[in-house]
């Protein structure tokens, strides 16, 4: 005869009245969560976009396998290799073409200004492939000619309107490293935060810009194996083959190998972390107040309950109903204007800051933590509700 | 609508409320003073009766024992046929379940309409649906005359409307006995009568016993029976009015 499950079980939602009864309380709750939120947000944001973006350029790299020099610690620094071992390389049965690339900073003077910048510039042989088809082209072919380079126009605009003129038609000269050069052609890489701007060039121009290269070093190579095979145990042949002056990685390994830089030799990946989590902890202290205060506000309610019959239980379940809706409430503004700030952060700084659902996930879950967390710690006032106070 | 109980049920049913050879105190050791001493006392169900005395001399103390908000220290306190000496906080808070209580200030719900202030009554109501509790507490703003008045706040409703929504909720459990401890004191004399009339009324048609304490002469003749406390006895039970 008693109705269904879901009917008997409805109550009043106590906890949702009490918050939207108070609107300016609720204000404030609200306010100080989503802030804790995007500031989660921000921080993590980047954080993993630091990480991302220090591999902007690896993963346009056409490579199945790549040869660095162990010295080489990381993109800013990269140390040089004989290009001898590159041409070892090609014994391999499973390899079917390798590309040699010089890598490095060079100072940018600023067709504008004429202020100066470190920009990284890669040195490649026009006929060899460096970047995947959908980075470059067939632009390679532009820098055949002698003190022609491309020029990445996602560079930070410190470098002057180059991506503007070019697109006028104008003819971009300037200086890069004291000698003079002429803009061929756009590219779209990517800024990072190891290198503000790219420009690439053959290696002829690259040798004639720093001077004091040896011929034969490289600082990067590439290796493309057949289709089929066995990565892994390429990589593995070449490192029993080759001398221990180059290290062998996998595209991803290098990838791996440059995030593991900024992860652990800078404190960038702590500090981000440690800012996160001061959201965190701001959150917790705002949401504990509020609901410290709106149930010692309440008490005397609290207490009523109780003397009416309504077991404890369901008083803290009105705590803790409250602490989830401010979690949901709270969390949505947040990621709105978190998504927003992403958008701004990609325009101002040309991080490649994204809202992935990994992130999304792990600042939901925190802000749960935040809300749960400090309802449980409040529901320990509601012990004072005393029924036998009230009469 | 609740179904009054027959009349002639009343005298023979077990009490609603027994008390006997009750003994409270407050504080501990050199402090420890008596504000109990020796209590009897039987309600019928169906029963009015009120409680008076001078303030402090541990009336309210009597009403929270029986309405089974405090521990009972020494003394039998049977409500509902449910001995409270030695009750844990769990049966305690079940025994509630069954007792309405109606406090000098109303205690309302801030953040609550009138009806839905009402429906944490009927709320506490076994096996009924949503609608049907709404509907219950519909019915009991109708009954405390009230219909025009059920989607306003506690703020916006007068001292006693405020007090007729509290009657409103203490019935709407279906409550086998109600407690009051001066539900006019907030009110004035035309409103508080008629408030306690209404009180007394209702809990006839439910067959529902009330235990009231009160200082307002205004209001005694409503008693089936009169009881007098002092320094935390109680005295000369007044033979029954006829009510």
């Amino acid at each position: 005869m008693s109705p269904p499950l879901p009917w008997r079980e409805r109550r009043i939602p106590l906890a949702w009245l009490l918050l939207i009864r108070q609107p300016a309380r609720l204000a404030v709750a609200l306010a100080g969560i989503c802030f804790a939120g995007i500031l989660m947000f921000m921080q993590l944001g980047f954080r993993d976009g630091l990480f991302d973006a220090s591999i902007t350029l690896h993963k346009l790299l056409d490579a199945d396998l790549v040869v660095i020099s162990p010295r080489t610690m990381s993109s800013i620094a990269m140390a040089g290799f004989p290009r001898r071992r590159l041409v070892q390389v090609t014994a391999d049965p499973d390899v079917v073409g390798t590309t040699p690339v010089n890598w490095n900073q060079l100072l940018w003077r600023n067709p504008e200004t004429r202020t100066t910048r470190s920009i990284l510039t890669l040195g490649f042989e026009p006929g060899d492939s460096l970047f995947l088809p959908s980075a470059l082209g067939d632009q390679a072919r532009l820098l055949t000619q002698r003190g022609r380079v491309l020029f990445d126009e996602l560079s930070r605009p410190e470098y002057g309107p180059v991506a503007r003129w070019m697109k006028e038609g104008r003819t971009v000269e300037t200086e890069v490293a004291g000698k003079r050069i002429r803009v061929a052609g756009l590219v779209s890489l990517g800024a990072s935060f190891g290198a503000d701007g790219n420009m690439l060039t053959s290696r002829e121009t690259f040798l004639r810009l720093l001077p004091n290269t040896p011929p034969g070093s490289i600082e990067l190579g590439l290796i493309r194996l057949r289709p089929g095979a066995d990565a892994a145990a390429v990589a593995q042949r070449l490192r029993q083959r080759l001398p221990k002056d180059v290290a062998i990685y996998s595209k991803r390994g290098f990838e791996e190998f440059e995030i593991n830089y900024w992860r652990g030799s800078t404190a960038i990946g702590f500090i981000f972390t440690l800012g996160a989590a001061m959201g965190f902890v701001v959150g917790c202290v705002i949401v504990y107040q509020i609901l410290h205060s709106d149930v010692s506000d309440h008490l005397p309610e609290y207490a009523t309950l109780l003397a009416m019959g309504y077991p404890l239980r369901d008083l803290l379940g009105v705590v803790a109903r409250e602490g989830f809706l401010l979690a949901i409430l709270g969390y949505l503004p947040a990621w709105l204007t978190g998504q927003m700030l992403y958008v701004m952060v990609r325009k101002g700084t040309g991080l490649p800051v994204q809202m992935d659902s990994q992130r999304s996930l792990v600042v939901l879950a925190m802000i749960f933590t935040m809300c749960m967390a400090s309802a449980l710690l409040a529901m320990r006032k509601l012990a004072d509700a005393d029924p036998a106070e009230i009469f | 609508m609740p179904i009054s109980m027959p009349m002639a049920t009343l005298s023979d049913a077990t009490p609603a409320v027994a008390v006997q050879g009750l003994n409270h105190w407050y504080g501990r050791g050199a402090t420890r003073r008596q504000v109990l001493q020796a209590v009897d006392l039987r309600i019928q169900p169906g029963e009015v009766v009120l409680l008076t005395g001078p303030s402090g001399c541990g009336k309210t103390t009597l009403l929270t024992l029986v309405g089974a908000l405090r521990q009972v220290m020494e003394g039998s306190v049977r409500v509902l046929d449910q001995e409270l000496l030695g009750s844990g906080r769990g049966d305690r808070q079940r025994i509630r379940r069954q007792i309405g209580m109606i406090f000098q200030g109303h205690n309302l719900l801030r953040c609550l309409t009138a009806e839905q202030n009402v429906q944490m009554g009927s709320d506490l109501l076994p096996g009924l649906s949503y609608r049907a509790r709404r509907d219950l507490a519909r019915e009991w703003l109708r009954a405390v005359g009230l219909e025009d008045h059920m989607g306003k706040l506690p703020h916006d409703l007068s001292g006693g409307q405020k007090q007729r929504v509290a009657i409103a909720r203490a019935l709407a459990a279906e409550p086998r006995l109600l407690l009051a401890d001066e539900p006019t004191a907030a009110l004035d004399r035309r409103t508080g009568r008629d408030v306690v009339l209404l009180l007394q009324s209702l809990a006839r048609e439910q067959g529902c016993a009330v235990l009231m304490v009160t200082h307002d002469p205004r209001i005694l003749d409503v008693a089936d029976r009169l009881v007098q406390m002092e320094d935390g006895r109680l005295w000369s039970a007044e033979p029954a009015l006829v009510g």
